[in-house]
């Protein structure tokens, strides 16, 4: 494994849940059954512990250990409520692996029942479920990544036609800070897939997360990014329906803001917005009336790396 | 230099996204106006900040930042560790100021 699959495991077992990767048959036995009949299920089934029900209401587990101790004493003809373990611990299907891990840690037990909200016996998991469950869903994420990246990679080469063009658009609400920066982070992911350069999909990112701020920050009703891309540049559009700007000239000059107080102690409103995306695209064209509102347009060049060499720095 | 060795040395407390602590850092950027950190910081870059709201997640996730260092002990909202943990990308607290830091930093070769 590679370190960054490495981290992906570690971020697996924080989100995969016990009911994805749980044990669902289980074999269970009633308080009245002998010990040696539990002796008879254990070996045929290969397995080492199993939960007591009576009706559906987990009332104790019976492991090997406790047959052991039943075989030493001579003791298989008694019944299972004499050997079981009671005061069972239990997990939640809807806990994640994580969690199953630090109780298996806590607690030293081989196996814990799973139960449903509704406290109903649903499945089993033991440690070799959670390293199979994460060893699978590692490779179904890292293959479904290739895949894509595949895919949208040859995306221009295997589509026959004079011009090709892909249209992203992405909606941006007012004012909501905790969905910021989402329009921008899902092009970014998308240009990367699609196989663009990681130093223009940087420019591109840093343009659009800059549009997007200004839309959620000063735009009365929200507004859209939309990216097209075509196999020669990368065209990026913010449009909102208003207030719109006063002053373009003004709104251009570095270091001019009309953010109010609240958002600049956000770390918002330095009046460098516009300043970074002139200085990351190629072309950049700004339109903005009291009436319409605002239409920002930028273009990277996706074979102008001579023209900016590295990254687009702006000069401060 | 790992992130890991930074947080040691300088004693920070690691707030959320342990697991992007193996990081190379390969230098920095301070200050907390996000237009400036964006243009200003570069991948595996490590960002001094007073900031603690959950933009500064989005910044460093779009630059591809090694992590983020609080100073100050600011309040971070718990909607920013959330995120910073889902991103992988860690948020480091100090009680001390951003001078304070930056200066460690730079001695201990950590340079733009």
């Amino acid at each position: 494994m590679t370190v960054s699959e490495v981290y992906k495991a570690q971020e697996l077992v924080y989100e995969l849940k016990v009911g994805e990767i749980m044990t669902r048959r289980v074999l269970t036995v009633t308080p009245d059954m002998t010990m040696h009949q539990v002796k008879n299920l254990m070996r045929d089934s290969r397995i080492s512990g199993l939960p007591v029900l009576v009706g559906e209401k987990l009332v104790g587990i019976v492991s090997i250990e406790d047959l052991i101790v039943t075989m030493e004493r001579g003791e298989l003809e008694t019944s299972v409520s004499e050997h079981m373990t009671i005061g069972v611990y239990t997990i939640s299907e809807d806990e994640s692996v994580i969690q199953a891990l630090n109780k298996f840690t806590k607690t030293r037990v081989g196996r814990l029942p799973v139960v449903s909200r509704a406290g109903k016996l649903v499945g089993i998991i033991t440690p070799d479920d959670i390293t199979r469950g994460v060893l699978k869903a590692l490779q179904v994420a890292y293959h479904e990544e290739e895949i894509r990246r595949y895919r949208a990679s040859h995306l221009f080469e295997d589509i026959a036609s004079d011009q090709t063009k892909l249209l992203l658009t992405y909606a941006v609400p007012p004012r909501d800070f905790n969905r910021a920066g989402r329009a921008s982070s899902q092009l970014k992911l998308a240009l990367g897939r699609l196989g663009v350069d990681p130093r223009i999909v940087r420019r591109v990112a840093i343009a659009a997360y800059e549009a997007e701020m200004n839309i959620v920050i000063h735009s009365s009703n929200g507004g859209h990014i939309c990216a097209e891309v075509t196999a020669e540049r990368i065209v990026v559009q913010a449009i909102d329906q208003g207030p719109g700007i006063a002053d373009v000239a003004q709104a251009l000059q570095a270091g001019y803001s009309t953010a109010p107080d609240w958002i600049r102690e956000m770390g918002f409103g330095a009046g460098m917005g516009f300043t970074n995306i002139r200085n990351c695209v190629d072309e950049f064209a700004l339109e903005s009336s009291l009436d319409k509102g605002t239409r920002l347009q930028a273009v990277v060049y996706l074979h102008l790396g001579e023209v900016l060499p590295d990254e687009a720095k702006p000069d401060r | 230099m790992k992130l890991s060795q930074i947080a040691k040395k300088l004693a920070l407390t690691v707030k959320a996204g342990e697991t992007g602590l193996d990081a190379e850092v390969t230098g920095g950027y301070a200050g907390d106006l996000l237009s400036c950190a964006m243009a200003g910081a570069h991948k595996g870059n490590l960002w001094v900040t007073l900031q603690g709201h959950l933009n500064i997640v989005a910044i460093a996730s779009l630059d591809e930042l090694a992590g983020i260092i609080v100073t100050e002990n600011k309040p971070i909202a718990q909607d920013t560790l959330a995120k910073a943990a889902e991103e992988g990308i860690p948020i480091l607290a100090t009680p001390l100021t951003t001078f304070e830091i930056v200066g460690r930093l730079w001695e201990m070769g950590v340079r733009t």
